[in-house]
């Protein structure tokens, strides 16, 4: 793989400081790369420090330590100017709740073009009404849509109304932070499906962040899970799921529930529990698995799981 | 398994509408449910089928706006006392006698998002008691003790010490955990779960699942699961109901909606599930969107979008045809009709429920 990675992230850490004794480390140390045109899928449960990575990134938060390099430039630290101005129109995110991130009491045609408005990404008023249209069109809205307001959508629509939003300023990477989780199974699909047809036809990156796996498996290339801010175990899609060594991931694979009855009624769940396992990942480094699957654990843990 | 099978809830051509500003929504139409002893039923639809309203209509929840147009929900029970049964129709039910006879006491709910459900500015043991000493008049001592009880059942260690907790001090799954533990506290016969994992992750959604299931063997409870997730549905349902529209389209036991599906909308449900084994490009979803239910429907509601509609489903309702075979299995679609023409479902669905149903066999 010659080609240079879109966003490389390289040890980032997230500390929260709650008061003078104490701080939370959200993300402690985690590093992954995403091409061109993939999708990395961020996995894990609640409280593992998922959507912090992603805020991180896209820096809604100030790293504590660690860099972030976006095509080719550190955007961890101070930014110049130029340098925000790449990273606010190159990146953007989607959001988990589609009502709660859209302005009530502006229009769509509003909302869409706020970005190209900051930016003054179009000459004439014309050429701002025809970007927002043809936004519309590629996420399956009409023209028509423009004049009205969020809540005369529905959740389905209203995501499809974020996703344009994102897609407008033509991003080469996508933050989407649980961005199908409060939709319905047959609107997740479409919007899934919708996702994916975008990214071909413009290549754009994606960095999906979810708790649902079966969807994750569905659209990513890679995954990673993370736990406790660790990022525990790494490899592309067909690795993790076909071959889980880390504990954790086990029991998150084990998790999913499968609509068989037969098969669902007779399974339990695997658990698993940080404190009681003797696992510490402050003492585990990266092992090789194989390809580009890599676990996180000490020499005796590795050997072992690997049985 | 011939045993007598006790009727707890019955329910029949319950029709709910809404005002709104544009007009009545007809968001319940003619709705027929049975609930039995220890049982669990699902009521599995897209957001806005109406199967919210459905179980908040039983619980006498509906909002100022809406109204019971007809139908009835009748409950039966054994009088605590002299053990003779007894059964009334709740939907004419006044509110206060709802309020000190059917809810939290014979019919308990849980909420979707925990958060929401409890009371931030309260302990969560005196939340528990709460409706302990309302219903039955129970001194705080011996509310107190019940509390201990049912925060270990459901599941809780350090018991004396949570009890002294907020809300916000707890995670998502143990606020869940406290919710269950207060729809418990009354002993109802009832237990409606409405979307009670979707606000939780895969891990703890399992470990809450299966509390669920282990309290309703302890208790002898009677489940309601509303949720758009099968996973969940294929984990817990005996008996599953398809919801579109405000109207049950499609009813039988898990078995036969999972491994023999004859409504085209249940099988465009299953075959939009994401599924570990499958490898395809694009997941299927059911063409156009679900229908406005402030206009007249004409015909059977989901016509528009099924590619197999024949020309009487945009004239007439289709009524509920029984599958040949099967007491329980019901399918409200002209395709079930005798002189309709043979439509088998597609055919990638069909090689997945062989798929399914080859791996169900294997773990038996």
């Amino acid at each position: 793989m010659s080609e240079q990675p879109i966003l490389e992230v390289k040890n980032l850490k997230q500390y929260f400081k709650v008061s003078r004794k104490f701080t939370v480390k959200a993300v402690d140390g985690i590093s992954f790369k995403i091409m061109p045109g993939q999708t990395y899928g961020l996995v894990g449960e609640s409280g593992s420090g998922k959507s912090t990575t992603g805020r991180s990134i896209i820096r809604l938060y100030k790293p504590t330590d660690g860099e972030v390099i976006f095509n080719g430039k550190n955007i961890s630290g101070q930014m110049t100017k130029e340098e925000l101005k790449l990273l606010r129109t190159k990146m953007q995110m989607i959001f988990q709740d589609p009502m709660a991130c859209l302005n009530p009491r502006r229009k769509v045609m509003d909302i869409i073009a706020e970005g190209l408005d900051i930016h003054k990404e179009y000459k004439t008023e014309q050429e701002r009404e025809q970007k927002v249209y043809d936004m519309l069109e590629l996420v399956g809205l009409s023209k028509e849509h423009a004049n009205r307001y969020p809540h005369q959508f529905s959740g389905g629509q209203r995501q499809r109304i974020g996703i344009a939003r994102a897609l407008v300023m033509r991003p080469q990477l996508v933050i989407a932070d649980e961005a199908i989780s409060a939709l319905d199974v047959s609107i997740q699909a479409q919007v899934v499906n919708l996702m994916k047809k975008i990214q071909k036809k413009t290549n754009t990156a994606y960095l999906f962040i979810a708790h649902d796996l079966s969807m994750v498996k569905y659209i990513s290339d890679h995954i990673g899970v993370l736990h406790l801010g660790h990022l525990v175990e790494t490899g592309t899609t067909d690795e993790i799921f076909n071959n889980p060594i880390h504990p954790y991931t086990k029991s998150l694979l084990s998790a999913i529930p499968e609509p068989n009855p037969r098969v669902e009624k007779t399974r339990k769940s695997q658990s698993y529990d940080y404190e009681t396992s003797g696992i510490d990942y402050h003492k585990g480094t990266e092992h090789h698995v194989e390809g580009t699957h890599y676990v996180l654990a000490t020499d005796e843990e590795f050997a072992q799981w690997t049985k | 398994m011939e045993q007598q099978r006790e009727r707890i809830l019955k329910i029949r051509n319950l029709n709910i509408s809404f005002k709104t500003g544009n007009g009545k929504v007809n968001a319940v139409r003619g709705v027929n449910l049975d609930l039995y002893k220890g049982e669990t039923i699902a009521i599995v639809g897209e957001s806005g089928s109406g199967k919210s309203v459905t179980t908040k209509a039983v619980m006498g929840l509906l909002a100022n706006n809406g109204n019971i147009d007809s139908g009835m929900i009748e409950y039966h029970w054994n009088d605590e006392y002299t053990g003779e049964p007894k059964t009334v129709d709740i939907c004419q039910l006044s509110e206060k006698e709802l309020q000190s006879e059917i809810r939290g006491r014979k019919i308990a709910m849980v909420f979707q998002d925990p958060m929401t459900s409890l009371n931030p500015t309260m302990t969560i043991g005196k939340q528990i008691m709460e409706p302990m000493i309302y219903h039955y008049k129970k001194s705080k001592k011996e509310a107190y003790e019940k509390a201990l009880e049912l925060l270990e059942l459901v599941g809780i260690t350090d018991a004396e010490k949570r009890m002294k907790n907020y809300p916000h001090q707890l995670s998502g799954g143990m606020r869940q955990r406290i919710v269950i533990a207060i729809a418990l506290s009354c002993d109802p016969y009832v237990l409606i779960c409405d979307e009670p994992t979707t606000a939780l992750d895969v891990t703890i959604q399992a470990k809450i699942l299966e509390l669920i299931q282990d309290i309703q063997k302890k208790k002898q409870l009677s489940v309601i699961y509303i949720t758009h997730d099968l996973g969940v549905v294929a984990k817990v349902a005996d008996y599953v109901n398809v919801m579109y529209a405000g109207k049950i389209v499609e009813t039988g036991t898990i078995d036969e909606i999972f491994y023999d599906p004859r409504h085209p909308y249940t099988w465009g449900l299953l075959s939009s599930m994401p599924d570990l084994d499958t490898d395809d490009d694009v997941l299927y979803t059911i063409p156009g969107s679900p229908p406005n239910l402030s206009h007249e429907v004409q015909g059977d509601a989901f016509a528009p979008r099924n590619e197999f509609a024949l020309n009487i489903d945009f004239k007439e309702e289709p009524p509920m045809f029984e599958v040949p075979g099967s007491k329980s299995h019901k399918v409200a679609s002209w395709l079930m009709h005798p002189n309709a023409p043979k439509v088998e479902m597609p055919e990638s669905l069909k090689k997945r429920l062989q798929k399914m149903k080859e791996k169900g066999d294997a773990k038996e």
